[in-house]
C-alpha cells in the first residue's frame, strides 16, 4: 500500500469517526442536565434508607455493592498477576544492584527529601485511616483511604532505604491483608445471604445518627475491608518494582 | 438562580463556578497534550504527574471530591512511580 492510499483510507476513516462523534454529541442532554430517574431517586431515599451521609459510598458498597466487589477483584487480580509475572523463576538468583556505572556522580537523598518525607508519613497514615473509616459520613471511602495508606509506605521508602522499606511491609503480611481485604468484603455478602437476604445487603444496625461513625451498617464495614485490600494491593505492586529495580536477577 | 445547577448549601454564583471549569477544562486539555509533546522520558512523567494534579482539581471543581482524593494519590504519585521505576530497570539493562 503506498502512503497516499494509506492517507486516503485515514481521511475516510477519519471523517466518518468525526461525523459519528458530532452526530452523537448533538444527542447528548445539556451539559449539567442529567434525565434519569436513578440519582433524583436515590438523593431522596439514600439518607433515610443507608443513615450514610456520604450518598457516594452508599452507593458505591450498597446500592450497587456487587459492581464494586468485582472492582475490588479486579484490582486483587492486577495485583497478584504483577506477583506472578515478576516472580522469580527457577534457575534465577538475587544480588543487590551492583552500579553499572561506578564513576558516575550519585547524589545521595537529600537531607530534605528524608526530612519532609519523614514529616508527611505520619499525616498520611492518618488520612489514609480517616478515609477509610468515614466512607459513611463524608466523601471519604475505602478506595481514597487505601491508595493513600499505600503512599504514606512510598514516603518511608523515599525517607530511608529500600530495606527500612521491606520491614515496614513485609511481603507474607502485605499479601495477607490483601486476601482477607478482598476476602472480608466476598465474606459480608455470604453473611447476608446465610442469613436469608440478598447477596450484600446490609444486615448490620444502621445506628441512631446519620452520618456517625457508628452508622450505615455493613457500608462503613465494607469500605474498612476495600481500604486495606487497595492498600496492601498497591503497596504489593510497589515493592514488587523496586525489588526489580534494586535486586539484579540473572539466570545462574 | 445565583447558585449552581446542582443544588449545595454553598451560594458560589454560577459565572464564577463557569469560569473554574472552563479554565479546568483548558488547563487540563493543555496538560494533556504537554505529556505527549515532552518526548525526554523523565520529564514526560514529571509532566504525566502534574497532569494528575490537575485532573484532580478539575474533579473538585466539578463535584465530585471523592474522586479527587483518589486521582491525587493514584495520578501524581503512585502512577509515576510505577513508571519511573519501570524506567530505571529499563535503563540498567540497557547499559
Amino acid at each position: 500500500m503506498t502512503p497516499s492510499q494509506r492517507r486516503w483510507i485515514f481521511l475516510v476513516a477519519g471523517a466518518g469517526l468525526a461525523a459519528f462523534y458530532l452526530w452523537g454529541l448533538s444527542g447528548l442532554p445539556g451539559f449539567g442536565n442529567y434525565p434519569g430517574p436513578y440519582g433524583p431517586a436515590i438523593l431522596r431515599i439514600a439518607v433515610a434508607q443507608t443513615n450514610a451521609t456520604g450518598v457516594v459510598s452508599a452507593i458505591n458498597f450498597d446500592y450497587r455493592g456487587f459492581d464494586t466487589v468485582g472492582e475490588e477483584f479486579i484490582l486483587f487480580v492486577a495485583a497478584t498477576g504483577v506477583a506472578i509475572v515478576l516472580r522469580m523463576l527457577r534457575g534465577e538468583r538475587e544480588r543487590s544492584a551492583v552500579d553499572e556505572a561506578a564513576d558516575r556522580n550519585v547524589p545521595p537523598t537529600s537531607s530534605a527529601v528524608r526530612m519532609v518525607a519523614l514529616l508527611f508519613t505520619g499525616p498520611v497514615v492518618l488520612a489514609g485511616w480517616w478515609l477509610a473509616s468515614h466512607a459513611q459520613t463524608d466523601p471519604s471511602g475505602g478506595f481514597q483511604g487505601g491508595v493513600m495508606l499505600a503512599t504514606a509506605f512510598v514516603l518511608i521508602y523515599l525517607s530511608g532505604e529500600f530495606l527500612v522499606f521491606k520491614r515496614f511491609s513485609p511481603a507474607d503480611i502485605t499479601d495477607a491483608v490483601e486476601a482477607v481485604g478482598a476476602g472480608g468484603y466476598a465474606a459480608i455478602g455470604v453473611s447476608a445471604v446465610a442469613m436469608g437476604l440478598a447477596y450484600l445487603k446490609d444486615f448490620l444496625p444502621l445506628g441512631q445518627v446519620p452520618g456517625a461513625v457508628s452508622s450505615s451498617g455493613t457500608i462503613a464495614l465494607i469500605s474498612f475491608f476495600v481500604g486495606i485490600e487497595v492498600a496492601a494491593a498497591f503497596i504489593l505492586i510497589v515493592a514488587e518494582l523496586l525489588e526489580q529495580t534494586l535486586l539484579i536477577r540473572q539466570g545462574g | 438562580m445565583n447558585t449552581l445547577a446542582v443544588n449545595t448549601p454553598y451560594t458560589v454564583p454560577v459565572a464564577m463556578m463557569d469560569v473554574l471549569q472552563v479554565t479546568l477544562l483548558i488547563l487540563v486539555a493543555a496538560g494533556a497534550t504537554a505529556v505527549v509533546l515532552i518526548r525526554a522520558r523523565v520529564r514526560q512523567v514529571l509532566m504525566l504527574s502534574i497532569y494528575g494534579v490537575l485532573l484532580a482539581v478539575l474533579f473538585l471543581v466539578f463535584q465530585a471530591p471523592d474522586v479527587t482524593l483518589s486521582e491525587l494519590t493514584i495520578g501524581a504519585v503512585l502512577l509515576p512511580i510505577v513508571i519511573l521505576l519501570t524506567l530505571a530497570k529499563v535503563r540498567k539493562r540497557e547499559q
